[in-house]
């Protein structure tokens, strides 16, 4: 299993040697790499992050978590491009504030959720390279997850996994978690040992195959009582 | 333009985003598109315009919507019947999409290409909707709901919106369904099928209505097994076919089932 290559007409790499003029051009967006991963637990969220900054072929840093804490019941985590990351929680966090001013209330998951989605659909021919999750409790206190794309379409979901090794991490999530294509399998409820300890080796296992995946693992953990931060070293190569 | 009033804390000039950002969009796409297909798509019902960057910036490769979509009339209303799958690229980001937005207790609105476009217009469709409510004392019509999303989504005519929608609901003139998309379509009929697995909808559909005179449980029936036969040819469709049937009094949530258990199904009532 060797990576494709394409070759450009001397018989070089394209990406990597010189094969003729190439017309370059300014793009505004990089891609930073990085990956999140969000569950919904009976009365828990968790949301947890690799903190590995890169471009290219380099580490810019190994200490960037993805996960934003916005209020005491939800965190985000976002990654993709890191310069759309970062304004879009800050424009995250001034909405937060103005809604708390006229309401005189927290803006629930839900409400940050649909927010979101109207926030990202209003940079529709410019959109935020940024792939989002929503981690935390609803009103009822039960875990939600949202889970959107760069244009704000966005559903509720009990786990998703999004970034660079989403594609590794959610079939192993469906499996676990949703117990899907299994047959005579007893549907247990997700406790939130069980869950974290499920993060840890899916992040693990994302490290060892996915090259902007590593170094370490910030876990955030959304309960009734706040939220608590965990972090796990991950290979570092 | 309408995305501008509801975006209104943004501020955000559209009038001229479009226009000034055009040259620079144009070109912003073709890169962002070759970025896009290494990270993952935007979440679509649809494979989005994508093109490979070394054939240089004006090769563009058109796909089909990817998903399926039906609805048509009968006797005792409008059957609706969808799946539910979402595809980025060619990953799938989700099995279990809604894609039939519910606007008020009696219209229903189908979701087939963009997923964030057809998500958001039909929703500010269901305000327009409210609005109108308020303002005549009586509800909209079928007629005019669907005219006021085609027209709001006309303003965005060419600017690479996506949104294959079919407006199904009962109005004081009987069953209504209006097939309306993003190019400035706007048609009556009794039966339309809009994705890549439309094919596949169409012939079940078409040899089932034969008969013309349909019992409610057969017409459900009928649009269940189009979609399950499409989800089963079609690579982009699959997931659960979710049925509504919208009638005199509004529209019920028929059912939704895993097309894996349809399979399953079938198969037992062929031995």
């Amino acid at each position: 299993m060797f990576a494709t290559q394409v070759y450009g007409d001397n018989g070089k790499m394209k990406e990597y040697h010189y094969t003729g003029p190439v017309e370059h051009r300014f793009s505004p967006y990089s891609f930073n790499g990085g990956t999140v991963l969000a569950v919904a637990g009976e009365d828990f969220a968790i949301v947890a992050s690799d903190t590995r900054l890169s471009e290219g072929y380099s580490i810019h840093s190994r200490d960037s978590p993805k996960c934003y804490k916005l209020t005491d019941t939800t965190v985000i985590g976002c990654s993709g491009f890191h310069g759309d990351c970062l304004t879009l929680t800050k424009i995250i966090d001034a909405r937060l504030k103005m809604y708390k001013h006229s309401n005189n209330k927290c803006m629930t998951s839900g409400a940050i959720a649909a927010m979101l989605s109207t926030i990202l659909y209003g940079r529709r021919f410019f959109p935020y390279y940024v792939y989002n999750i929503i981690g935390g409790l609803d009103e009822e206190g039960k875990g939600a997850v949202y889970s959107f794309d760069p244009v704000g379409s966005y559903q509720r979901d009990t786990y998703k996994a999004g970034g660079s090794a989403s594609a590794m991490l959610q079939p192993l999530l469906d499996n676990q978690i949703g117990f899907k294509n299994m047959e005579g399998v007893q549907h247990l409820p997700l406790s939130q040992e069980k869950a974290v300890q499920l993060v840890k080796d899916v992040f693990i296992s994302a490290a060892e195959r996915d090259v902007y995946t590593g170094d370490a693992l910030r876990i955030c953990i959304v309960t009734k009582d706040g939220i608590k931060e965990e972090t796990v070293p991950l290979r570092k190569d | 333009m309408a995305l501008a009033s509801v975006l209104q804390s943004e501020s955000v000039d559209f009038s001229n985003y479009g226009r000034q950002r055009h040259g620079f969009a144009s070109g912003l796409y073709e890169a962002e598109l070759g970025l896009e297909s290494v990270g993952g798509d935007r979440l679509s019902f649809a494979l989005s315009t994508s093109c490979s960057n070394e054939d240089g910036p004006d090769r563009k490769i058109e796909f089909l919507h990817g998903t399926t979509t039906l609805a048509f009339k009968f006797q005792h209303g409008v059957i609706v019947a969808v799946d539910s799958r979402a595809t980025a690229g060619s990953y799938i980001a989700s099995q279990t999409v809604k894609k039939v937005i519910e606007i008020n207790p009696y219209l229903l609105g189908t979701m087939a290409g963009g997923a964030a476009d057809c998500s958001f217009w039909e929703r500010l469709l269901a305000r327009q909707c409210r609005v109108y409510e308020l303002r005549n004392k009586e509800r909209i019509s079928v007629a005019a709901a669907s005219k006021l999303l085609a027209n709001m989504v006309y303003q965005y005519k060419g600017m690479g919106l996506s949104m294959g929608t079919m407006v199904c609901g009962w109005d004081k003139t009987g069953p209504g369904l209006y097939y309306v998309d993003s190019e400035g379509n706007r048609v009556c009929g009794d039966l339309f099928a809009v994705g890549s697995g439309s094919m596949y909808a169409y012939g079940i559909v078409d040899s089932g209505l034969k008969q013309k005179d349909l019992t409610v449980e057969e017409a459900c029936d009928l649009g269940r097994r189009a979609i399950y036969q499409a989800t089963y040819r079609d690579a982009y469709s699959g997931g659960q076919v979710n049925l509504y049937h919208v009638h005199s009094e509004g529209w019920t949530r028929v059912s939704q089932s895993d097309v894996l258990m349809l399979h399953q199904q079938y198969q037992a009532e062929k031995a």
